[in-house]
């Protein structure tokens, strides 16, 4: 909402506060101002003059030499327009004068003549056509009557470009606000300054509006008032420059006499008008009720659009004439020729214009204002001012009677006035009477320890709305601070500190954390070659979404972990190590909430990263964390990742995560021109298998025996196959082994490897036999020639 | 014989200044000390020699001994001392050439400043708790107050799943869901992702985070919120910055205020930082509204509480003076290794 400074100073004497000093007040007391701007401030040096003679310039057939007055001087000012006249009066542009764009004008000679300045047109001002409808938009600004023609008198206050606009914000549980006298009514009780307020008043013509109109509501509970009053004889033309100037200071483009009143009273009352050319309402006879199936209106913007039965029209006995609440049909448009006119001023519901003006698409002045639920008992003034101004602009002659379909008026609110619950909700200290009048500041009566809240504050329901009121003008800065008590520290669950743990961790090993977004391309799933039947592919999908891109809540993080490969690569960053706790979705019921699973995702290139670095890094994770029993399993159908490079996480039966390297396809699909490692690993199944007991085991008290064993087996056999058979067979002395040796070449066969361990045997109670050790060692190497790894000799 | 003895000494104390590593001393500690050594060769004739001369030649042999074994071990140390210098003066290197470890990687800037509020507000007896971000329209609207045609959910351009699921547009959710779980008196924040359907720029994200915080006990006052907001914010921004509490709208708290603190750029001035405002909003708060008590089970008359809302983004690209919000989600180590 932008108010005019100017017309506020009809209602509350603000004529000298200081812009900045207004703006704080009213932010601090609950109207936050966006900003202030005042009208014709970059102008300078810019004065009324008149033309006192011309003659052609001798050296050219277009340009004009005028002879200027200034009041205190005459100037010589050369122009090319050719719409000046001796004897008019005219927006001198003096030597070093600044316009609008900070566009400076100095004197100089034209085809070897002195000019002094310039004369100017209304967009050398700034303006337009609409703000002064006498002046042509390419020519010189010709001063009419309604202007000051003082000579030398500044532009700015001889053409009432002197407002100041400030721009409120205004809060959607405040609709009185989004007017004048809303604002104004702020401004009093703020500044304790009076509030002036008019009530219109109306002469008549006679004749009775009943003879013109008719009106019917069909549907009273989207329409719960409406008014209407007929005016004849109206002659459309501009507006006075007062009107016009208000109008344009609050944003809104005059027109002609009539539109620019209905303007003029909602910016005023907060209640949107709408006038009607009479003859294009057929029967003469308005019916309120409900779009029929199929109906079409073509709105005032030239649009057709299509009408569905829930929204409410203004209606003919023909088809709808408008919109209700959002806007008026093209057809019954005010024209040129228009004689009679119905000014509508009425009431819709809220929430019915809100869905209505965003399933037809368009947000007006008067939507925005009706969706937040305006006060029906404003209609009755709002109409009685437009037709004051009609009389008082002379625009044409007002039918006496006013229509008013109002069959059940709201009456005020009344709130329990409770000042000792206030101060102590507050944490003040005021007296009855302080609050008493704070409240009466703004207009709300206080009476038999009820406050009357008036019907334009729909926001006044309970007594914390009533503390609110007494805390703004109070000033919420003066409220007192205190620290609250009790309570010493907040407690961190279990969990939290798991996943603190999974930070520290990574951090540690030199993994950068990232946050990349939740929702994702359903195409990412092709890059990472999901199968077409994946479950994973289901996933929870946006309704309006921004764009395809970000259209669905992904069901696994790891495309979004190679986009942020893919950036750091392609951004030329020669290695990276990155890894997101990233939030999963993956779809329940319908209807129900998708399950949020938190995976562990870590991935990197470059720097030496290989299979083992990664998989390094996640045993370490899982041994911090307090995870066991892990096995690394090969996996070779995830189709993400390098069928031989690729191992699954399993524990309990249970597939905890995966590890590998990402599968050069996917990779070429990410713009990846390097081997890229990854791992995803479930974090909630990781917190079910961790756990921080810990129990000391006494340190030995017998020597070890240290034994070396190597043998020589099938490319293919894992390592973990023959550590497992090992373990087995030496059993309970078995106290470490150790993979130290993986060989292959001379003295290997082809397609063989020669793996070699180291193991420490002890037992906690006696020192251990050469046989006893010879013993278990021979079994292991009979447990392991059954599955093919034969002694190396 | 005694002239034998001396000229031992002699030639000894020669060789043992000449000798040059440990293993020359050791062989002259056996050729003339050891138990075929020379002084050992003398001594064994001592037989030959009278009653009288046998003690005092005998005492020349110890003393010579001893003196010899002095020097002896005087010399060891001397020489290796000399050989430990050498080779420290061999192993040195320049200590000026960059140090080597495994570098620790970077805490995201957003989790950065996220952990630091944590352990503010943990500090000050707040549980931190986390849910859903997608929500119920339920949570995320009808129960802060937002009925379905509310005008003031215009102002949260929101995502929707179903009619009735939503990415949630703001973490007060928490405030019902915590409700609902616990009895006051509580203390909570609920830091977490919030979504609007806001195309991206520089100042745009359609996620962003958000820190919910409430507070519900007997006898909360609305100085108890600037109290704690107050006290929150200047261990954010320093004890000197300067805030302001001004009234606000939101349908679920009542009063409701935003938070502003002087703009640092200009000191209240106004600039281009702070809009010409002078001032920088930085939370909305404001006391729960005895309805959204009353939706929660919880008795109003009896209970009161203030709820607030922190945008996380905005604080921090204050505190490191990043001009673009697109950087926190692009993920380029060339901008998450500066933190």
């Amino acid at each position: 909402m932008n108010l005019s400074m100017k017309w506020l100073n009809d209602y509350v004497p603000v004529e000298g506060m200081a812009p900045r000093a207004y703006c704080e007040g009213m932010t601090m007391s609950g109207s936050k101002v966006e900003g202030y701007e005042i009208e014709g401030a970059e102008i300078r040096n810019v004065v009324v003059g008149q033309v006192t003679a011309m003659e052609r310039h001798p050296d050219s057939d277009h340009l004009w030499v005028c002879q200027v007055n200034l009041g205190d001087e005459s100037v010589q000012i050369i122009t090319g327009a050719q719409n000046v006249h001796t004897g008019d009066y005219v927006p001198v542009a003096k030597h070093k004068s600044v316009l609008p764009g900070g566009h400076k004008i100095v004197k100089g000679k034209l085809r070897g003549l002195e000019s002094c300045g310039m004369l100017c047109s209304l967009g050398e001002l700034g303006l337009t056509a609409h703000d002064f409808p006498y002046a042509i938009e390419d020519g010189i600004f010709i001063l009419g009557e309604d202007c000051d023609r003082t000579l030398g008198k500044d532009i700015q206050s001889a053409i009432g470009l002197d407002d100041t606009k400030v721009e409120f914000e205004i809060t959607s549980n405040r609709p009185d606000c989004f007017s004048m006298l809303g604002l104004a009514r702020e401004t009093s009780a703020t500044f304790s300054l009076p509030l002036k307020l008019h009530t219109p008043v109306v002469k008549g013509s006679g004749g009775d509006v009943h003879d013109y109109l008719k009106v019917d509501v069909l549907n009273g509970e989207l329409c719960p008032r409406y008014m209407a009053r007929v005016a004849k004889n109206i002659k459309i033309q501009p507006s006075p420059r007062w009107m016009r100037e208000r109008l344009r200071a609050c944003g809104v483009r005059p027109i002609n006499n009539i539109v620019d009143i209905t303007n003029f009273v909602m910016l005023e009352y907060g209640q949107p008008m709408h006038a009607f050319d009479l003859k294009y309402v057929g029967g003469a006879h308005i019916i309120v009720r409900n779009a029929r199936p199929g109906e079409k209106i073509t709105t005032l913007d030239g649009v057709e659009r299509a009408l569905s039965p829930e929204m409410l029209v203004i209606a003919d006995e023909n088809a709808p004439t408008a919109i209700a609440g959002v806007m008026g049909g093209e057809y019954s448009e005010i024209q040129p020729d228009t004689h009679t006119i119905v000014f509508e001023s009425a009431c819709f519901l809220g929430s019915s214009v809100r869905t209505t003006a965003k399933k037809v698409g368009l947000r007006t002045e008067a939507s925005g204002r009706y969706e937040k639920g305006l006060d029906p008992n404003t209609c009755y003034a709002a109409v009685e001012r437009a037709c004051e101004l009609v009389e008082l602009l002379g625009a044409g002659e007002v039918v006496d009677g006013a229509i008013d379909v109002y069959p059940t008026p709201r009456l005020p609110r009344e709130i329990p006035f409770e000042p000792e619950w206030t101060n102590r909700f507050l944490g003040i200290q005021l007296t009855e009477a302080e609050m008493v009048s704070m409240l009466e500041r703004l207009d709300i009566p206080v009476r038999d320890g009820k406050v009357i809240a008036p019907t334009y504050r729909p926001d006044l329901e309970s007594k914390a709305d009533i503390a609110e009121e007494v805390a703004r003008m109070y000033g919420y800065d003066k409220i007192p601070t205190t620290a609250l008590v009790g309570l010493a520290e907040g407690t961190v669950t279990p969990r939290q500190k798991f996943d603190r743990k999974i930070d520290r961790t990574l951090l540690g090993l030199g993994m950068n954390e990232i946050a990349t977004y939740t929702f994702i391309s359903p195409k990412l799933y092709d890059k990472i070659l999901m199968p077409a039947e994946s479950p994973l592919r289901n996933s929870v999908k946006i309704l309006n979404p921004l764009g395809e891109d970000t259209s669905i809540m992904r069901t696994t993080a790891l495309p979004s972990m190679l986009q942020a490969l893919s950036t750091n690569y392609n951004n030329r960053n020669p290695e990276a190590a990155l890894y997101e706790v990233a939030v999963e979705f993956l779809p329940t019921l319908p209807d129900q909430l998708p399950q949020e699973k938190p995976s562990i995702v870590l991935g990197a290139y470059g720097g030496g990263w290989d299979f083992y670095a990664l998989k390094g890094r996640v045993e370490v994770l899982l041994r911090q964390l307090g995870v066991s029993g892990c096995e690394y399993v090969p996996c070779r159908d995830n189709p993400s990742y390098h069928p031989g490079r690729c191992a699954a996480l399993v524990a309990e039966g249970r597939t905890v995560g995966m590890l590998g390297e990402v599968h050069p396809t996917v990779c070429a699909n990410f713009d990846l021109g390097t081997k890229v490692y990854a791992a995803q690993l479930d974090a909630d199944l990781l917190y079910q298998l961790h756990s921080t007991d810990k129990k000391y085991v006494p340190l030995p008290k017998f020597p070890a025996s240290t034994r070396d064993l190597a043998v020589i087996c099938d490319e293919e056999l894992p390592v973990a196959a023959i550590e497992k058979v090992i373990r087995a067979h030496v059993g309970k002395i078995l106290e470490k082994i150790q993979l130290f040796d993986v060989y292959r070449g001379a003295q290997v066969p082809e397609g063989k490897k020669s793996v070699a361990y180291s193991l420490i045997l002890r037992a906690a109670d006696r020192t251990l036999t050469v046989e006893e050790c010879d013993k278990a060692m021979n079994a292991a190497l009979a447990g392991l020639a059954e599955i093919g790894a034969e002694i190396r000799k | 014989m005694k002239a034998a003895l001396e000229a031992i000494r002699e030639t000894a104390h020669q060789q043992l200044q000449a000798a040059r590593d440990l293993k020359e001393l050791e062989d002259l500690r056996v050729k003339f000390l050891g138990k075929k050594g020379e002084l050992t060769a003398i001594l064994k004739q001592m037989g030959s020699l009278s009653p009288e001369e046998r003690p005092v030649v005998g005492q020349l042999a110890n003393q010579i001994r001893e003196s010899l074994e002095q020097e002896l071990a005087a010399r060891t140390q001397a020489l290796k001392a000399a050989q430990l210098e050498e080779k420290l003066r061999a192993e040195a290197i320049d200590v000026t050439m960059p140090g080597s470890a495994p570098a620790p990687g970077h805490r995201h800037p957003l989790s950065l400043v996220l952990d630091e509020i944590k352990e503010i507000f943990l500090g000050m007896g707040f549980d931190v708790v986390e849910g859903p971000e997608v929500e119920t329209d339920y949570y995320n609207f009808e129960a802060l107050n937002l009925p379905k045609d509310h005008p003031a959910r215009d102002t949260q351009d929101t995502f929707y799943i179903t009619d009735n699921i939503l990415l949630r547009t703001q973490t007060s959710p928490m405030q019902i869901r915590t409700m609902e779980q616990r009895k006051p008196p509580l203390r909570i924040i609920a830091p977490g992702r919030v979504y609007r359907s806001d195309a991206v720029d520089a100042t745009h994200s359609p996620v962003f985070h958000q820190i919910e915080g409430l507070v519900v006990d007997r006898g909360i006052t609305m100085a108890d919120l600037k109290g704690c907001l107050e006290a929150i914010v200047k261990r954010l921004y320093g004890e000197e910055a300067v805030v302001r509490f001004r009234p606000h709208h939101f349908p679920f708290t009542e009063p409701s205020a935003e938070v502003d603190i002087q703009c640092f750029g200009c000191h209240g001035e106004g600039c281009r930082l702070c809009k010409g405002e002078g001032w920088i909003e930085i939370l909305g708060c404001g006391m729960v509204h005895p309805k959204v008590l009353s939706i929660c089970g919880i008795d109003p008359e009896e209970y009161s509480g203030f709820a607030f809302g922190i945008g996380l983004e905005r604080l921090v690209m204050g505190r490191y003076a990043i001009d673009d919000l697109r950087l926190f989600y692009e993920n380029d180590l060339r901008f998450l290794s500066q933190f």
